[in-house]
């Protein structure tokens, strides 16, 4: 009988958050950051049909990061779990607190689990109804299930720690177009600059619609980078 | 509640109905017939084509056998941004019908990233009528009307259907209900192609008056209680509910014109 080689659970562990972390940082990175009326998230993305960004439900975003296949199974499982919930309950239950616990549970699930760890990085967004934005919230999820609650701004993908540190911390949810231009810059870098092509912005605004996820379209972009 | 992961040969696609399928067990098949005393029923709608679009529009009285058992009752609803859904039948199937169809689309929407197209969204209505089936023939009957903007072709259209599922296109008017009949011969009378919003109101109000008239089911314009019927345009800009006080001003004109001024 042939015994396996016996490896530690540390270096599996390890090897499976390499190969993720590795996988992530091939893709593009995207940044989200509350603004005056509501949450924005920037990604760049030249494709103009596959997002990164899109809506879950009334007050709830998804962004990803990583393999696209990965993530759109992710945001589609999250679609059916709010339009779920909100048909047996009703629309104010669905929140993005729970959401982003079922993700969690998902992703850590499945790097324990299976083979293969998911290669992607998700933000889960929503916003509160109160008009100063206290109900606003960011939850981040990695491969690995953990989730991180951000305060004004986060970052997913590759070199994160560059674009975090251009894009500095925001003591005031600042407006739509200094948001956005602080954002684009942190992603593009010294040596690049972003247009609206490049880039995919997509926002949940505070207002009278029912469905606050709203998509930005390339003259809108250019407008507020202007 | 847990997310929901398929297998990629599992997998329900777009489709809301599907998905739900997949999560419950089917509720038991009823035997014999209720007493129509023991439900609601909600009763005239019409649909009519104008300018602009297309308007809806519903009275808002829902009948328990012989008893009035809501006079507030909505019969007209969106169904997503450029379409909406008018219902007559029996009132709790019907409702949850507009439920799940409304949840239809803007599910399609999410998963898909694009809407379904006007006569997507007619047929998936028009299933979710032949899957009420079983229940139509215990007496819990919904006939729905379907209308809205077609944005490629820049036109409304409204559709009218049947207790089998039956959808049939109609040009320029549609109704459903018990006291239908009577408001299409009135909407019938006074139709003009390319009226605008104002003429199509009117007409609509009157159409509804003149059913109220001759049906018992059939609420009338109420103002003591200042109730009126739910009318609704969809047009390029979606759906849009005329304020009460737009009817109020119709209902007021009519009543003057019958009595002559």
């Amino acid at each position: 009988m042939n015994m396996p080689f016996y490896v530690a659970p540390e270096q599996v562990m390890k090897d499976r958050a390499d190969y993720a972390r590795k996988g992530i940082a091939r893709g593009r990175s995207l940044v989200g950051f509350r603004f005056d009326n509501g949450v924005a998230i920037c990604a760049e993305n030249t494709s103009s049909t596959l997002r990164k960004v899109s809506e879950i439900y009334d007050r709830i975003a998804f962004a990803g990061v990583g393999k696209y296949n990965e993530f759109d199974q992710l945001r589609i499982a999250g679609v059916r779990h709010a339009d779920m919930k909100g048909y047996s309950f009703s629309r104010e239950d669905v929140d993005a607190q729970s959401l982003a616990n079922q993700y969690a549970q998902s992703l850590g699930q499945i790097f324990t689990h299976e083979m293969k760890p998911m290669e992607v990085e998700i933000l889960v967004a929503e916003i509160g109804h109160a008009d100063d934005g206290s109900g606003d919230q960011l939850f981040h999820i990695l491969y690995d299930g953990t989730v991180i609650d951000e305060e004004m701004s986060v970052v997913l993908g590759g070199e994160t720690e560059a674009i975090a540190e251009r894009l500095g911390t925001f003591e005031q949810p600042p407006t739509l177009a200094d948001g956005l231009r602080q954002a684009v810059a942190a992603l593009a870098g010294p040596e690049r600059t972003l247009t609206a092509d490049a880039l995919e912005v997509a926002v949940l605004e505070r207002g009278d619609h029912r469905r606050t996820f709203r998509r930005l379209d390339d003259p809108e972009i250019t407008e507020l980078l202007a | 509640m847990n997310l929901p992961l398929f297998r990629v040969q599992d997998d329900p696609g777009p489709d809301f109905n599907r998905l739900l399928a997949s999560s419950r067990v089917a509720p038991s098949p009823i035997d014999g017939a209720l007493d129509p005393h023991d439900y609601r029923h909600g009763t005239t709608c019409v649909a009519i084509r104008f300018a602009d679009g297309v308007l809806l529009a519903g009275d808002r009285r829902a009948t328990s056998g012989n008893l009035i058992s809501h006079r507030t009752l909505e019969k007209v609803f969106p169904a997503d941004r450029h379409s909406g859904v008018a219902i007559a039948g029996a009132a709790g199937p019907a409702i949850e019908m507009v439920k799940l169809f409304q949840l239809q689309l803007e599910h399609y929407e999410k998963v898909e990233g694009t809407a379904l197209s006007l006569e997507g969204k007619a047929n998936q209505l028009s299933q979710m009528i032949r899957g009420n089936l079983p229940m139509a023939m215990q007496g819990l009957v919904v006939v729905p009307i379907f209308a809205g903007f077609d944005l490629t072709r820049g036109e409304g259209r409204l559709y009218e259907f049947d207790v089998t599922g039956g959808r049939y296109e109609e040009a320029d008017h549609a109704s459903t209900g018990s006291g239908g009949l009577h408001a299409s011969t009135v909407v019938k009378l006074g139709y003009r192609q390319g009226m605008d919003v104002g003429d199509v109101t009117e007409l609509a109000v009157e159409a509804l008056f003149e059913a109220a008239d001759e049906d018992s089911a059939t609420g009338g314009p109420d103002p003591i209680r200042g109730i009126y019927p739910i009318v609704a345009t969809i047009t390029a800009d979606g759906y849009t509910r005329i304020s009460d006080d737009d009817l109020a001003a119709h209902t007021q004109a009519l009543i003057a014109r019958r009595q002559g001024n």
